[in-house]
């Protein structure tokens, strides 16, 4: 029998309070919200028992906003303010866009991504998937009765740095802390792998709504290993809707469509779409506003035939990550497979015939993503203890390079690096005197600069002035956990480190976030400074709390005059945290964050010490 | 700054054991990967992002035959010399020569399993290689030699890459 455990009056440890964070898989079609309960992930469901949200948003010209299943029912009768598929824009330009000429939107070319003008304002891909992100947000946070500590959002594994970067800047736009960026295949290996205690190599091949991923993953005891991944942010079940679509076009030999019957007519086409997945034939029937009725019938046969090329499409990506990770068909134990779109019979046929055996269908295939995403959430919450946590290695999924003289690339970081990863070079100066440089940096396969994507374009400025190539200009490269790159740079003969200016090719500034943030807090009617106050005491708090238990576990690795700085630092934050100043509790943790520097790299260097010696007595 | 054999306490040597060394390379993951730090202050996410990056190039190399043994020779003080060191016995350059004409012609003709086959004759060749990498540097420490090796092997590690653009190019 267990006894009850009584500790000394005053010496109780506080009482292990779980996270609460959550998983999100944003969607082409549809997004979900997930969390882990009592050691069980679930899907959390809106309060009419619904589990997905639909990914659509409409805006009004009262400034309301409606998003989901509302917005959907109504998108034929006001598609310009109705944006559906948001999430093929997300990091990408008017001319990157497909389809852009089927899309009734009134885009506006901005610099690096579009924009879309509707009656509330120009808005960014980045804020109409932050309307998405909240509404998940405030779904989560009333099932669960507190404020979300953080949240894992998925993205395709073959988004590049630009679309990344968007889908993280629109959670922080929702308020949400977003914890960590997850690849969709990896998210679903670990609910899968961790269902069906699964060990090998396996194969995701995820076809959501609008993009295609596959990944190669070896799974073992507590280590999920991304060995390769490829794909196609530019291809998923919407290409399927548009090739009835234009069928339907044809076969009834419509005029050129307005904006409404175009949605209408792509709404029947989706419907038919998914009615073949059960049946041999689906009725395409559609009033138009020209008084015309489209009434058609369209078979399985037809259907696969005018779609057959972009399921092949597909395999061209899972041949190359097969060949990237060095292993034939034969070496793959099992496919799952993940998206809406391979309910499609003529996917499932294509897969199993490629890799010859079943694919496997045993998880719904519009939830693992999110279901994996918040097991992840939890292991970053903390709220797994060590020894059933496990291991996640991820990789990049596209090569970093920089432009070199006549516009070709050199690579700098080959894809399908695990991340994090880094790398860094030494640049000289061209000329006598030289005192900038520009750097470039693309993102791609491809030899010429102008084939891949451009990233950032970085100058270097305030270096000394010195004979042609005697400066040197150290550039560092960064990718972090969550497949982003950052970029610093110092000039190191003069000892002078020279200024970086960032000018990003892309995406939003910080001005432009600041003044989202703005208008999302006026849209919500939120006290922006309330809001400010509690997010950065919960920073201070937790900043405490880790900086404590660092101490009680690691103290002995400081000397008695390191160690009082810290306390300083942890005394006079903790002072601030009483108060309702939000700047001097923020200055206050960054200062303790100084502080801690080189505690906490002495940490991580008996951390390894640590790994090292148990190996080496383990294998005696 | 330790050597990427030290990082994971293995002995130099170019024959290394695969499955120590991913233990290894696990278990300090495991310690300091950023997944474990998504809550802790920014400092130790920083320790934790660098040294991360840090284990994870050195697992890259160590991996890597013609890495391994170029940072091997490092150690010994040779410099492998990819970039200026170009001369090879006029033999090799001859097969590769033929090898790469073969490729090509495949390729113009479509013919996978030809390519399959010439993959597979790569495949016994490094092998071969690096056997002879292996002799050379852990048996008969004979590192001037092994440099001569390793540039081979990089000429046919390029071979290979070839191969993976020649069936990109026929599917």
């Amino acid at each position: 029998m267990a006894l009850m455990q009584i500790s000394e009056p005053g010496m109780s440890p506080e009482p292990h309070q779980a996270r609460l964070a959550v998983g999100i898989d944003l969607g082409t079609t549809n997004s979900l919200v997930a969390t882990v309960r009592s050691g069980v992930p679930a899907v959390l469901p809106d309060a009419h028992g619904r589990p997905l949200l639909p990914s659509i948003v409409r805006y009004f010209a009262d400034g309301r906003v409606e998003v989901g299943y509302a917005a959907q029912a109504r998108q034929a009768d006001d598609p310009k303010n109705t944006i559906v598929s948001v999430k093929r824009f997300m990091g990408r330009g008017v001319k990157d866009a497909a389809h852009a000429e089927n899309s009734p939107y009134d885009f506006v070319d901005a610099p690096g991504m579009l924009q879309i003008r509707t009656v509330a304002g120009v808005k960014s891909p980045v804020e109409v998937s932050s309307e998405i992100l909240r509404v998940l947000r405030s779904r989560a946070e009333l099932s669960l009765q507190g404020n979300i500590s953080g949240a894992v959002i998925t993205v395709p594994a073959y988004f590049d740095d630009a679309q990344r970067q968007a889908t993280k800047d629109a959670g922080r736009i929702a308020g949400l802390n977003v914890l960590r960026l997850l690849n969709e295949p990896t998210a679903a290996a670990i609910a899968y792998g961790l269902e069906n205690a699964a060990e090998g190599t396996y194969a995701v091949y995820d076809l959501g709504g609008g993009t295609f991923d596959i990944s190669i993953l070896k799974l073992s005891k507590g280590v999920f290993e991304v060995v390769a991944t490829s794909g196609d942010s530019m291809l998923g079940g919407d290409d399927f809707d548009q090739r009835v679509f234009c069928w339907a076009v044809e076969q009834a030999k419509l005029p050129p469509l307005d904006p409404r019957d175009m949605r209408r007519l792509l709404v029947k086409a989706r419907e038919a779409k998914e009615h073949l997945t059960v049946h041999g034939e689906a009725p395409i029937t559609a009033k138009l506003s020209t008084g015309e009725v489209v009434d058609l019938s369209l078979d399985t046969e037809t259907f696969c035939s005018i779609t057959q090329t972009l399921v092949q499409k597909t395999l061209g990506p899972v041949r190359k990550a097969l060949r990237d990770a060095g292993l034939r068909v034969e070496d793959v134990k099992g496919v799952v497979m993940v998206g809406g779109a391979t309910r499609m019979p003529q996917i499932q046929r294509a897969v199993g015939e490629f890799f010859r055996r079943d694919p496997l269908n045993n998880l719904d295939p519009d939830k693992v993503v999110a279901l994996g995403a918040a097991m992840q959430a939890n292991v970053l919450a903390g709220n797994k203890p060590q020894g059933e946590d496990w291991l996640l290695l991820d990789v990049i999924p596209l090569s970093l390079g920089i432009e070199t003289m006549g516009g070709l690339t050199e690579k700098i970081i080959p894809r399908n690096t695990t991340i994090p990863a880094g790398r860094a070079q030494e640049f000289t100066t061209f000329k006598d005197g030289q005192t900038g440089m520009s750097i470039h940096v693309v993102q791609g396969e491809r030899e010429l600069v102008s084939d891949c994507r451009s990233l950032a374009r970085f100058e270097l400025k305030g270096i000394p002035p010195m004979a042609a190539g005697a400066a040197r200009v150290r550039v560092s490269y960064q990718v972090d956990a969550d497949g982003l790159l950052s970029v610093s740079a110092k000039e190191s003969t003069s000892g002078v480190e020279a200024s970086v200016t960032v000018k990003p090719s892309y995406g939003l500034g910080d001005a432009d976030i600041e003044r989202m943030l703005r208008d999302s807090f006026e849209h919500a009617r939120e006290d922006m400074h309330a809001r400010a106050l509690a997010e950065q005491r919960v920073d201070g708090q937790r900043l405490i709390e880790a900086t404590r238990s660092a101490l009680a576990a690691d103290g002995n690795l400081l000397g008695g005059e390191e160690r009082a700085p810290i306390e300083a630092a942890v005394a006079a934050l903790e002072k601030l945290l009483k108060g309702t100043d939000h700047r001097a509790i923020r200055k206050a943790v960054e200062a303790l964050n100084h502080a801690t520097e080189d505690f906490a790299a002495r940490r991580m260097d008996q951390g390894i010490k640590r790994a090292l010696a148990g190996r080496k007595i383990g294998s005696l | 700054m330790q050597n990427h054999f030290e990082l994971f306490g293995l002995t130099p040597a170019f024959a290394v054991e695969g499955e120590a060394l991913e233990r290894s390379y696990r278990e300090i993951q495991s310690k300091v990967h950023p997944d474990r730090f998504a809550h802790a202050s920014d400092a130790e996410r920083r320790a934790s992002l660098q040294w991360t990056t840090r284990v994870n190039e050195a697992y890259r190399t160590l991996k890597n035959p013609v890495q391994r043994a170029r940072h091997l020779l490092e150690l010994h003080g040779v410099d492998v010399a990819f970039e200026t060191n170009t001369a090879m016995p006029p033999e090799f350059l001859m097969q590769q020569m033929e090898l790469r004409e073969s490729l090509e012609e495949a390729t113009a003709r479509k013919d996978s399993s030809r390519i399959d086959s010439l993959r597979k004759d790569l495949g016994r060749e490094k092998q071969l290689l690096e056997k002879a990498i292996a002799d050379a540097i852990d048996v008969r420490k004979d590192y001037r030699g092994a440099a001569g090796l390793v540039r081979k092997l990089q000429f046919l590690d390029k071979l290979d890459n070839e191969i993976d653009a020649a069936y990109e190019t026929i599917e």
